[in-house]
């Protein structure tokens, strides 16, 4: 097949193309992040998940160090157990604690490992026994209201017995007015 | 006599509108067929690949400039108008996401397929026209071409490998303009612009999904500008005629299929 300008031309075009695409999918998304290492699996007992999703990142001190795998059921003890991934570069210790925070007030939530003191570290497989569950913000603030809410109750049983004196008073003033 | 010509009148309105919905089934029916046909016949253009490859240049190519260009300036205006709203909650850093998920996922798909449309459909329309108007596809059927396997197919497959590459390059330099306007114009953070763009934007959910998207519209778009010139009455006014109805139609079809294409890919 003879060579033309036109091939040229639609050589160009379509690697432009492709390598927008290459452009995109590595300056604008998130492909990099993605990209975890060898990594090792652990998993966590959660009573509450909140909005933990997979693929959540896995942050120590700050740091991305894995994501979250996949959240299921446990229908024997009625949890969430969280499969962690996490880079076979972080070894941490046994004992070590899992919170699931929030970034920011309202933002996405992720999974904190705060690392224990244990000589041993976690291997394939094994399970993180300290756990925090996710703040439920409707449970914090009712829980709040449920507080003011008992704070203000002995002053309004209080209320009430004042509010009844007046009016005794009011009765008996009534009645020891002269006419 | 009033009340027979006011009969006569409506019964010609219900007639004109009858006649309409049938020309339109009609068409839908010729259309469809026309691509089934297209199907069929395509593995000539893969075969005989030059003849594709000729019209990606014509389809393609030569639709580079319009695309970069109004790419350039989508995303200029994206990162003015964004940062008018988000400084107002302080949160401008924000404003690569804003373009770059806003391009990816809408306007880089629509505004290609639209400004296709209008630069490459019309003329896909107005060749096939003219090229039935002086009886070439006549001509080819006598010497036992098909015409749907030597003219349709080869811009059909031309038109649906373009788009994707198009709107791919409609993204990424309506950031680069975003970019420019918004961290060496406006003063955004470099290193927040780009990062935060990075955290939220995923692959397969905005960057996949865009381009899914915009080859349903290179179907819909090439399949529409080939039945138009196809469908045309061989006159002049009847190429023209086509010509106009491509743009419309396409541009219709397109942003009808955005929106089915963008609940489908939200409710997953």
């Amino acid at each position: 097949m003879d060579r033309t300008t036109i091939d040229l031309w639609v050589g160009i075009f379509v690697a432009l193309g492709v390598s927008a695409l290459l452009g995109l999918a590595i300056k604008v998304g998130n492909l990099r992040s993605n990209s975890l290492g060898e990594t090792y699996t652990v998993t966590a007992a959660f009573d509450n998940v909140g909005g933990l999703k997979p693929r959540a990142p896995i942050k120590s001190a700050g740091v991305v160090v894995g994501r979250v795998d996949d959240i299921s059921f446990d229908t024997k003890n009625f949890e969430a157990v969280v499969t962690l991934k996490i880079d076979q570069r972080y070894p941490f210790p046994k004992d070590t604690f899992a919170n699931i925070y929030t970034a920011g007030l309202l933002g996405e939530q992720y999974l904190g490992l705060e690392a224990g003191g244990d000589e041993e570290s976690l291997k394939n497989g094994d399970r993180i026994q300290q756990t925090q569950d996710a703040v439920v913000l409707e449970k914090m603030i009712s829980q709040f209201l449920y507080s003011k809410a008992s704070e203000t109750e002995p002053e309004k049983a209080q209320a009430p017995a004042p509010a009844t004196k007046p009016s005794d008073s009011k009765s008996t003033e009534l009645g020891d007015a002269p006419f | 006599m009033i009340k027979s010509n006011l009969l006569i009148c409506l019964i010609r309105t219900l007639q004109s509108i009858g006649r309409r919905t049938i020309d339109r089934l009609w068409r839908l029916g010729a259309g469809a067929r026309l691509f089934l046909l297209t199907i069929i016949y395509s593995g000539e253009s893969f075969r005989r690949f030059h003849l594709t490859i000729r019209e990606i240049y014509s389809t393609g190519v030569m639709s580079l400039l319009i695309v970069v260009v109004s790419a350039f300036f989508v995303g200029m205006v994206l990162a003015l108008q964004g940062y008018y709203t988000l400084q107002k909650y302080g949160s401008s850093e924000a404003i690569g996401v804003l373009v770059a998920l806003s391009l990816l996922r809408e306007l880089g798909p629509v505004v290609t397929a639209l400004l296709f449309a209008g630069r490459a459909g019309t003329a896909i329309t107005a060749e096939i026209g003219l090229m039935k108007a002086t009886e070439q596809l006549s001509a080819m059927e006598m010497m036992a071409v098909s015409p749907i396997a030597r003219v349709v197919a080869p811009r059909f497959w031309a038109g649906v490998i373009s788009m994707p590459l198009l709107a791919l390059l409609f993204s990424m330099v309506g950031i680069l303009g975003g970019y420019i306007v918004a961290v060496p114009l406006i003063g955004v953070d470099e290193g927040a612009f780009w990062s935060q763009m990075q955290a939220n934007v995923d692959i397969r959910e905005d960057i996949i999904n865009g381009v899914i998207k915009s080859i349903v519209f290179g179907v819909a778009c090439t399949m529409i500008a080939l039945f138009e010139g196809f469908d045309a009455p061989p006159t002049a006014e009847g190429v023209s005629r086509a010509t106009t109805r491509t743009v419309v139609t396409s541009s219709l079809a397109v942003l009808g299929l955005d929106f089915v294409l963008t609940s489908f890919m939200l409710a997953v």
